[in-house]
Parts: C-alpha cells; sequence; structure tokens
C-alpha cells in the first residue's frame, strides 16, 4: 500500500498551487460551474481560455486542436482537482460536448472533424447536446427509430429524440440516427454531427419534477445536414455511441461525490436543534448519518484503489462495474436524511420562506438524474451480473397467438 | 502510488488459502465443530508464520503489519477456520508491544510466534455499549471477578483481560482460582467463555492504570480482524450463490438468469467492493497514521456487519431450502458473520464509537458493574 502519489509530483502540485494562489477572489466568485440550461457567459469563457493557456483544462488535447497537449497522466488530473478545490476555485467546464463528443473524435473521429469541432468545443463557444435516446428507445438505446437517408449529399433526419439536455442551448448535437434499415439493429445505426440552426427541428422543453427545464424533446422533421457529418462508417454508430457512453459513465460514476454530502450533513446535524437539543444528539438521525460515512469512506476508498489500478495499467473488473449504482444509491440516501433531519422543513423548497440554508429537498429530487441517466439502475445491475459475475442474460420473450413465448437464445445478442 | 495488496502479501494470502482449503473440507468443519483447534493445523500455520506475523524478527516473528494480518483473518474467514487466530497472533502480539515493559516482550513475544502460548482475549468490559457483565479487580498481587465472552478460551494457556479501561492483565490457564465456563454459542468454530477468577495470581501487561491507550488500540485491532473475517466469509457466501446459481435449473432456465436472483447477486457485489477497499484502507491507517484508527476500524466493523449480514441471508436464500440445512454447509458461514457482528461491538455500538472518535458525541458511561 502506497498511497502517496510520488515525489516527482512535487513540483506540479507546487505549480498548481501557485497558479491558485495567484487568483483573486473576486475574480471567480460568480463562477460556479455553469448548469445545462445557460450558455457560459463571458467570464466563464475568459476562465476557461486561461485554465486551457495553462494546462488546468483540456490538459491532453492536443494542441493542434487547441489544447494544452500535455500526456495522460491521471495523477497530474487528481492534483488540479485536488488543489482547486483546496483553493475554492472553479475548475474547468464540464459538459457533454467536452466530457463525451471530444474524446470520441479523438478515439473515432477524422482529422478534419477534430480540427473542425475540438477547438470552439473545448473553450465553451460550442455547445453539444447528446441526441441519443427516443421514447421508444430508453434501456434498449439500440432499438431506436429516428432515420436519416441520403439525398444527394446530404443526410434527411426524421424522428424524435427525448431526454435531450442542453439542446435549447445547443449549437450542435451528436446523434444516433438509423441508416440501414435492413441490417440487425446493432448494425444499422450512424452517429451524426447536427447543427441545431436547421430548418425541420422543434425543441419542447421538459420540466422535471425539480422544477427546471434541464431535458428537452427535439422532434426532427426533414432536417439536413451535410453527408460529410458521420462519425465512422455506416452502420458503425453503434460502437462510436459505446465509445461516447464509456466516458458518460465515468462521468456520472464519481465514486468521491458523498464526501461533501457527509458534510453537509455534519454540518446540519450539529446546527439543526430539535427540541431541547441538536439533532446530533438523536441517535436515530446520528446512526443514519454513521452508516451513510462509512458507505462514502468505503466508497472513497474504493475510487483510490480504482485509480490505482489505472495508473498501473492493472484490469479492472466487476470492482470498476459498481461505481456508477453505488455512487447515485448512496447520494439519494444522503439527501433522504438530510431532508428527514428537517421534518417539515424539509417539504419547503426553492427558496420559500423559512427554507434552510441548503436546498436539500431539491438535491434530493435531482438524485434521479444519477439513478436513471446512462443507463438506470437496474440495467447497471444487469450489467454487473452478467459481465461481473458471469450470469446469464434473461431470455426474449414475444407475444404469439395469445401466448408468450420464449425466444431462442441467438436473439438476445448484442445490448448495453 | 498502489492502493491495494503488494506481490508480497499477494502470496502470503495464496499460501495460506490453499493450506486452509487442503485442510478444512466441508467434512472436517463439521466433524470439529465446537472441538479444540487440531493440533496438526494450528502447526502448519505457525510454520507459514501466522502467529509471528505481528512479532518483530528478534523476537521470533516477521515484524509484518495490520495489511498481512488483515490478509491471514480474510483467509481464516473464507474457510472459517476453527483456529484460535485472534487472540494469539492479534491481539496478545499487539497487547506486549504496545503495554509492555522490554523484558516483558523477551519473555512473552516469542513463544507466541512458536505457536507455544495461545491467548484467550475479554475485552468485553471495555467494548462499547457497556452492559451489566462481569468486572475483573485487583487487590495486591491478586485477581477476582469474572470476565464473560472471552474469545478463543477453550484453546487458551493464557488469559488477555482488561481491569478497568486502563490495565491490561494476564492470567495462566493453570494458575490458582481460574475457572472456565465454555458458552454454547451460535458459532461453532471458534469459542467463548467465561472465565472466572478467585484470588487468582496475574501479570499487569506493563504499568497499571497506564494501559487506555493500548487498550482502544486492541479494539480497534481486533474490530477490524472481525471486519475483515466476516469479509472472506462474505465473499465465499456470494460466490457460492454465483455458481449456485448457474447451476440450479428451475423453469428450464438456470436460475440465475432469473433478474430477481441477478440483481440481488448484484446488490451484493455492489456493496462488498467497496467494503474490501474500507477494510484494506482501515488496515494501511492502523500502521501507517495511528489518529486514524479508531474510526476506520469502526466503520469497517459497522460496514463488513451490515453487509456481511445482507450478503449471507441473501446466499441462504439463493441456494433456496438447502441453504437453510447443514447439508451445503453455509450455515457454518453465515454463522461465522453473525457471531463476528456482535462480538466486540455491534454495528451500532461501533458507530457510536466513531461518533464518539470525531468528537460529534460523548461516550457511554456504564450503568452497573
Amino acid at each position: 500500500m502506497d498511497l502517496s502519489y510520488g515525489p516527482e509530483y512535487d513540483d506540479f502540485r507546487a505549480g498548481v498551487r501557485e497558479f491558485c494562489r495567484n487568483q483573486r477572489p473576486a475574480e471567480h466568485r460568480s463562477r460556479g460551474i455553469p448548469g445545462v440550461t445557460e450558455r457560459p457567459g463571458p467570464e466563464v469563457l475568459e476562465w476557461q481560455a486561461k485554465l486551457i493557456e495553462h494546462g488546468y483544462a483540456a490538459r491532453t488535447i492536443p494542441k493542434e486542436y487547441g489544447g494544452y497537449g500535455a500526456k495522460p497522466d491521471i495523477i497530474e488530473n487528481r492534483i488540479i482537482q485536488e488543489e482547486f478545490l483546496a483553493a475554492g476555485l472553479p475548475l474547468g467546464l464540464s459538459n457533454q460536448g467536452i466530457s463525451m463528443l471530444v474524446p470520441t473524435l479523438l478515439e473515432v473521429g477524422t482529422a478534419e472533424q477534430c480540427a473542425t469541432y475540438i477547438r470552439p468545443t473545448i473553450y465553451g463557444e460550442m455547445i453539444w447536446c447528446q441526441g441519443y435516446s427516443e421514447p421508444g428507445a430508453g434501456s434498449d438505446l439500440a432499438s431506436l427509430r429516428t432515420r436519416a437517408e441520403l439525398d444527394g449529399d446530404e443526410w434527411v433526419i426524421n424522428g424524435q429524440k427525448i431526454w435531450t439536455s442542453s439542446a435549447h442551448v445547443a449549437d450542435m448535437c451528436f446523434i444516433l440516427v438509423r441508416t440501414e434499415p435492413e441490417a440487425p439493429k446493432h448494425h444499422g445505426i450512424s452517429y451524426l454531427l447536427m447543427p441545431m440552426d436547421r430548418p425541420g427541428i422543434d425543441i419542447r422543453p421538459l420540466v422535471t419534477m425539480t422544477g427546471d427545464a434541464t431535458f428537452n424533446e427535439v422532434f426532427l422533421t426533414d432536417v439536413r445536414i451535410p453527408a460529410m457529418n458521420i462519425v465512422g462508417a455506416r452502420g458503425q454508430g453503434w460502437h462510436v455511441a459505446n465509445v461516447t457512453l464509456k466516458y458518460e459513465r465515468g462521468m456520472l460514476g464519481n465514486a468521491g461525490q458523498g464526501q461533501s454530502g457527509i458534510k453537509g450533513l455534519v454540518e446540519l446535524l450539529q446546527e439543526e436543534t430539535v427540541g431541547s437539543g441538536r439533532a446530533m444528539d438523536l441517535d436515530h438521525y446520528r446512526d443514519r448519518l454513521l452508516r451513510l460515512q462509512g458507505r462514502t469512506l468505503a466508497n472513497k476508498y474504493h475510487g483510490m484503489r480504482l485509480l490505482s489500478q489505472s495508473i498501473n495499467g492493472e484490469q479492472t473488473g466487476t470492482e470498476g462495474l459498481i461505481t456508477k449504482l453505488s455512487a447515485t444509491e448512496l447520494a439519494y440516501d444522503i439527501y433522504s436524511l438530510g431532508v428527514d433531519v428537517l421534518g417539515e422543513t424539509g417539504t419547503l423548497y426553492d427558496g420559500s420562506p423559512y427554507q434552510a440554508e441548503r436546498d436539500w429537498q431539491k438535491s434530493l429530487l435531482g438524485c434521479f438524474t444519477g439513478i436513471i441517466g446512462g443507463g438506470s439502475a437496474n440495467i447497471q445491475r444487469n450489467i454487473i451480473a452478467e459481465r461481473g459475475l458471469g450470469l446469464p442474460r434473461e431470455p426474449q420473450v414475444r407475444f404469439d397467438n395469445g401466448r408468450w413465448e420464449m425466444m431462442p437464445s441467438a436473439s438476445n445478442k448484442g445490448g448495453n | 502510488m498502489h492502493f491495494g495488496l503488494s506481490e508480497e502479501q499477494t502470496m502470503l494470502q495464496d499460501m495460506l488459502r490453499r493450506c486452509l482449503e487442503e485442510r478444512l473440507d466441508l467434512e472436517t468443519l463439521k466433524r470439529t465443530a465446537g472441538q479444540p483447534c487440531d493440533p496438526d493445523l494450528w502447526r502448519a500455520l505457525v510454520e507459514l508464520g501466522v502467529t509471528g506475523a505481528l512479532i518483530p524478527e528478534d523476537h521470533g516473528g516477521s515484524g509484518l503489519g495490520m495489511l498481512e494480518a488483515e490478509v491471514i483473518a480474510e483467509s481464516m474467514g473464507r474457510s472459517v477456520a476453527p483456529v484460535p487466530y485472534l487472540g494469539t497472533a492479534v491481539l496478545a502480539p499487539l497487547a506486549w508491544q504496545l503495554a509492555g515493559t522490554p523484558e516483558q516482550r523477551e519473555r512473552h513475544l516469542a513463544p507466541i510466534a512458536s505457536g507455544a502460548h495461545r491467548y484467550g482475549v475479554g475485552l468485553t468490559e471495555v467494548a462499547g455499549a457497556p452492559r451489566q457483565f462481569g468486572k475483573v479487580t485487583l487487590e495486591g498481587d491478586h485477581a477476582w471477578g469474572r470476565c464473560y465472552f472471552v474469545i478463543d478460551a477453550s484453546d487458551a494457556s493464557h488469559f488477555l483481560l482488561t481491569a478497568n479501561a486502563d490495565t491490561l492483565v494476564v492470567i495462566e490457564r493453570g494458575a490458582e482460582g481460574v475457572s472456565i465456563e465454555l458458552l454454547n454459542d451460535v458459532d461453532h468454530t471458534r469459542s467463548l467463555a467465561v472465565v472466572g477468577l478467585e484470588r487468582t495470581p496475574f501479570e499487569t501487561v506493563g504499568e497499571p492504570g497506564r494501559a487506555a491507550q493500548a487498550i482502544d488500540a486492541l479494539l480497534a485491532a481486533g474490530r477490524l480482524m472481525l471486519a475483515a473475517d466476516t469479509f472472506g466469509a462474505a465473499e465465499v457466501m456470494l460466490f457460492r450463490a454465483r455458481d449456485y446459481s448457474m447451476e440450479r435449473f428451475q423453469f428450464d432456465r438456470p436460475i440465475g438468469s432469473f433478474q430477481g436472483v441477478k440483481h440481488l447477486l448484484a446488490n451484493m457485489v455492489t456493496d462488498l467492493e467497496p467494503c474490501r477497499s474500507l477494510i484494506w484502507y482501515a488496515a494501511h491507517v492502523f500502521d501507517a497514521e495511528p489518529a486514524e484508527r479508531v474510526l476506520h476500524a469502526c466503520h469497517a466493523k459497522s460496514l463488513a456487519s451490515e453487509i456481511g449480514k445482507f450478503i449471507a441471508r441473501s446466499s441462504i436464500e439463493i441456494h433456496g431450502g438447502m441453504g437453510f440445512t447443514e447439508e451445503l454447509g453455509l450455515h457454518l458461514w453465515y454463522k461465522r458473520i453473525e457471531a463476528n457482528r456482535q462480538l466486540l461491538g455491534g454495528p451500532e455500538t461501533v458507530r457510536h464509537a466513531a461518533a464518539v472518535d470525531q468528537g460529534w458525541v460523548q461516550p457511554l458511561t456504564a450503568t452497573a458493574t
């Protein structure tokens, strides 16, 4: 067991710390990481450019595409995160374009696509949305039906997408469409890059139970885009999409995310008065807090174990598949306790009079993003059971002649 | 950076697992339940260095650390080994090293490493929620009273007991006035007893009244070892359930293809893996950052107890009616996990200790003696 990053990183850390020290607090006070509901403002763009210049954002993106061009080094990334967190400085932008599309293009895109899209994306000037899910294609994404047909040198797209975060502010959409209707379902899909300013795109916001419109439905009627806006070959879209999904699950399954929640709970239980004492003095609340603290610590060290595996080039097994499920379930339980400790006050919402300083209820409702998004909890359980534990897939059934029939196992191919 | 077991630690793990698996098949386990430790098995473990792991080389041990002890405890749990490991190989060596004088270390450590001395350990008096259990009192050269729930007592040549929260004493089994009343607990792979003392000569570990810190460390070490033992047993129960779910066919399908079973197994392993990381980390900081000992040992014990129980009951359930019988032997693992959960503080007790350690609340005080 060696938990130090090694003396070779001391200089690097000192450099990051020096940078952080030189940022004036007023300069970054208003700069949270912008959500998906609005475009980044000028201050955010300026900050992002500064971070890229110093190699604290887009660190490993090649110089020719506007990045900093450093060798990938997980420990350097970790040090940047730690030092920024300690200094209370916002990290670089994180959105679907930067976290998912850019690595996908670098892995499977053409040089021209990389040259066109990566620079504006990492500088926050080009915002992307993800056109994957459809009303009839959620967990079973490969059954998607939005189609694109080649007409001369243009794709003509028709269909409907849903759960499209940031579609209303996006410049571009990376979209999965069916281009080979005769091919088996996983082989008939292509991955296209669609400008959002084209005629025929109709965006309708979906208000979630948090009260925010973070998602949209996108209706596509004869939308025309250039034929060259395809990533990978025709019919290869499923493969490309899986490259993207790999990065999405990495985004959602951050094993360390419970730690700030626990810190907030400790403060809440120490400050909140129940009867004549603190909530912390009540065994039932305190014991729940301790159970959550134990799970949070376990996830934290589990994250260190996975980090160590990737640094040392070790194969990650089942232990890597469980992080999203584990972290999202834990987050829900953490915010639940925050609401419960507040009692009736826990019902208050979104700036109501008498509300607690922190909106625990809103955080709780927001947890569904993690539980359902990027492969719902039960899909994660299937993946863990099948890929991790080697259990068989559930057989498929069909309704035939008034009764359910089990289908031969060959048709169970493909999947998540 | 490397988080996890080193090559040497993995080798130790492999050797130990092989040794225990070869000697402890199901028939042997069932036959020897409730019996004293098999002398051949004990000798084999001594030769592998189990008893000397935590003892410095100049006292006949190999001077390893708590992560190695964790590896050994986990292997013991995997095989539900009927071996008095905790008292002899972990708590007694730590007690002499943390609280004993150089002369005492000289005299007492070597016989532990060689397997000659075996210790039963009684920490119940200080293990969290105080109950109306016995108490050992010291008057001059003699000890009086009773110590309840002494772990690994039936094989012991010596007893390591607390007298108040600040004094550790060692009693020889054959000393005057010692009585041993074996208890019939749910787990028959290790023994629990009540040790009675009447005008019994004793040896204080170090100075009387100066062992409070050592006792805290012993308690943390004991809790951590029980967590590791539970973890090893739970991992076996999980993978036995996984294997069984692929062999057992109902409705023309392996039951492991039903999502009701698959998702249960997925939940089990999703709980198991972070717990492994926590236990490793807790073992690492036990030596590397003593200030973190108590918090992490308490959380390791709490989490291992909770997920261990969930995995154990789910595994029994997946095995159906046969899981509930003694035929498959699963009951041995289930009961081991159950006993570990209660010993040295149940989940609520160790979580309370974690709260006290962080200054969130005051410790509980004894209600009576």
